[in-house]
């Protein structure tokens, strides 16, 4: 659907391509263009297959950029993508769109690899004080969680919904939200699937959170 | 190709091509697809065993993997304006509605892409159910070919449940059997897939097609924009608009953006002006929508007489601007209000 034709891209080599759990990866290539924390790139392997949108989860000044990315069993591009070493050639867009803000103490909301635009974020100095409440099934999807813990401490909150352990809040995101206070101040950034998406909007909404405090960024 | 649950194969929904191919594997004389082309969109049956210019060993020989591949509604509303609300239940138990919408010299039916969606519109019914899946070709056109008005429809409008370019291929093989000499060969001029503006595949769909084109606008500015609909993140509306600027669109091919009015939201003067800017330069209408509330959602719907105002204001700068009749309030059947979300579940 999406065509190479209406992209500006570059044919780039890949640097390391790093299994980080079952089925979740990091690509790391070298960094030719200037971003935005929180804008995407489309990504290929060839002009054969269409390019799939990839939020730049590294910092603004880094060398080298990193997407994180989990491999659908029965995607199109992803399964190739897994299979990709250093040294291979990938296609890569211009970066586009927008997110995130120079907003000092957002609330940050993300499941699974919908954390890549607040990483990316925090790793370009933007939002230190932020808080990121983060959802997965099972702890090994806590990504960049050794980083994280480090640059936020106490505002990095972890949600586990399919592993009991007392380190994290048993449970999913929107549960954690539907549990705790929230502060109508604040602004609300949330980045996922559709399903957590609309549904912690909703919640936060509920809660008294005006909708314009809340801004989100859908992986379709 | 959409099997139906004895792993049969269904017929209804392919494309010429797609036929031709399926003669070509059985061994069929060519003609043969012209054949069945015509009894799958220009007649009204609905079994391979009426297809009677095939010779019965090829109807046989077709029957072994192929069904007509027609699905009846499961359930209707009807509004008392007239308006009808079908429900389908598609493959997977997916539910989907069609709306059925009379008037004195047309009749519209507004199909559904998607069993929910995933763009996550803040007013929108649809988007509050998360995503189902696509639908296929055959469910896309089976909403229109299964209802008892199929032969009234004067008009047809994708802007029911789900984001067409978020479908992009099934969309386009429908809209080929719609207006093909070989299909329906209704004029494109009939049809309108609206959509929130995902660039890549707008841009495929206004190369491949001559269907008008109808885009969800509801805000001009980018910030503002963005609290309501998260697509703005990724594919703002100025390059939406810039790229229709850019196209080569067809002589008869119409843009209009649709406008759902949000009391104090995107109904100010300030609106009206960033609107004739934004549009400028595009020969286009503004459809202006009422909202009626839905629930969480802190939205209002814009009083009846602003939204006159509102028309007026633009109409008054040049820009071509109508306002749409609600229609099947009553039973929920408005853009934006359809969902199968409780039905799913009643249903299981
Ligand atoms: C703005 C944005 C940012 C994104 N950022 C990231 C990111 O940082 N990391 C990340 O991992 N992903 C991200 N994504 C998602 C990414 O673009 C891809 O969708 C994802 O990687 C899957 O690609 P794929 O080619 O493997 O799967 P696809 O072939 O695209 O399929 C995706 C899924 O949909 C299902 N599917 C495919 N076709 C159909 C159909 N016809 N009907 C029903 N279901 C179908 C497949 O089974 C599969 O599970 C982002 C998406 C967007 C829009
Ligand atoms: S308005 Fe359209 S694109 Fe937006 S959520 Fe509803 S169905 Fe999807």
């Amino acid at each position: 659907m999406n065509t190479w034709n209406d992209l500006k891209y570059k044919e780039v080599l890949v640097v390391d391509n790093k299994n980080l759990a079952k089925d979740a990866y990091i690509l790391t290539f070298k960094r030719t263009f200037n971003f935005v924390a929180g804008q995407v790139v489309g990504l290929g392997i060839n002009t054969l297959i269409e390019p799939r949108l990839y939020s730049i989860a590294s910092g603004e000044n880094d060398d080298y950029v990193e997407i994180l990315y989990t491999e659908k069993a029965d995607g199109k591009l992803t399964p190739m993508l897994s299979l990709l070493k250093k040294g291979d050639k990938i296609l890569v867009s211009s970066p586009f769109g927008s997110f995130t803000e120079n907003n000092d103490s957002p609330i940050l909301i993300a499941t699974g690899t919908g954390i890549a635009p607040f990483i990316s974020m925090l790793k370009s100095g933007k939002g230190r004080a932020a808080t990121l409440i983060h959802g997965v099934s099972f702890p090994d999807y806590f990504y960049y969680a050794d980083y994280l813990e480090k640059e936020l401490g106490d505002r990095y909150i972890r949600c586990c919904s399919k592993f009991y352990s007392t380190d994290y809040f048993n449970g999913r995101v929107t549960q954690y939200i539907q549990e705790h206070q929230v502060d109508p101040n604040k602004k609300y950034y949330l980045c996922g699937v559709a399903e957590m998406v609309v549904d912690t909007r909703d919640i936060l909404i509920s809660k008294g959170i005006p909708y314009r405090n809340i801004l989100a960024e859908i992986y379709f | 190709m959409k099997h139906d649950l004895k792993g049969k194969k269904q017929l209804y929904g392919l494309t010429f091509s797609e036929i031709t191919q399926i003669v070509k594997d059985e061994g069929f004389p060519a003609f043969t697809a012209k054949q069945i082309a015509d009894w799958l969109y220009k007649k009204e049956i609905s079994s391979i065993s009426e297809m009677t210019n095939l010779s019965l060993k090829i109807r046989e020989q077709l029957s072994e993997k192929y069904e007509f591949g027609l699905t009846p509604f499961t359930k209707v509303d009807v509004s008392s304006d007239g308006t009808k609300k079908y429900l389908f239940t598609t493959s997977n138990n997916k539910f989907v509605e069609a709306a059925y919408i009379p008037e004195t010299e047309r009749a519209t039916l507004c199909v559904s892409t998607q069993a929910g969606c995933k763009m996550g519109c803040l007013f929108c019914m649809t988007g509050k159910q998360g995503f189902q899946g696509n639908l296929s070709t055959n469910e896309i056109l089976n909403q229109f070919r299964s209802i008892p008005e199929f032969q009234t429809i004067s008009n047809l409008v994708y802007m029911g449940m789900g984001e067409p370019f978020d479908n992009l291929d099934n969309v386009l093989s429908s809209l080929e059997i719609l207006t093909s000499e070989w299909g329906y060969a209704w004029s494109p001029k009939r049809i309108t897939v609206s959509s929130i503006g995902i660039i890549p595949a707008m841009i495929t769909f206004l190369e491949k097609s001559n269907c008008n084109l109808a885009i969800s606008l509801h805000n001009p500015f980018d910030d503002e924009r963005r609290q309501l609909m998260p697509i703005q993140n990724v594919y703002p509306i100025q390059e939406v608009i810039a790229e229709i600027k850019r196209a080569d669109l067809g002589r008869q091919q119409r843009i209009s953006f649709e406008y759902i009015m949000f009391d104090g939201v995107n109904d100010t003067d300030k609106h009206v002006k960033a609107l004739v800017k934004l549009l400028s330069g595009l020969k286009c209408r503004i459809n202006l929508i009422r909202f009626h509330s839905i629930p969480l959602t802190p939205l209002k719907g814009t009083p009846d007489e602003r939204i006159m105002e509102f028309r007026n204001a633009l109409t008054t700068k040049g820009v071509f601007t109508t306002i749409r009749a609600s229609r099947g309030q009553d039973i929920q059947a408005a853009c934006g209000l359809l969902s199968t979300k409780e039905m799913g579940k009643n249903n299981s």
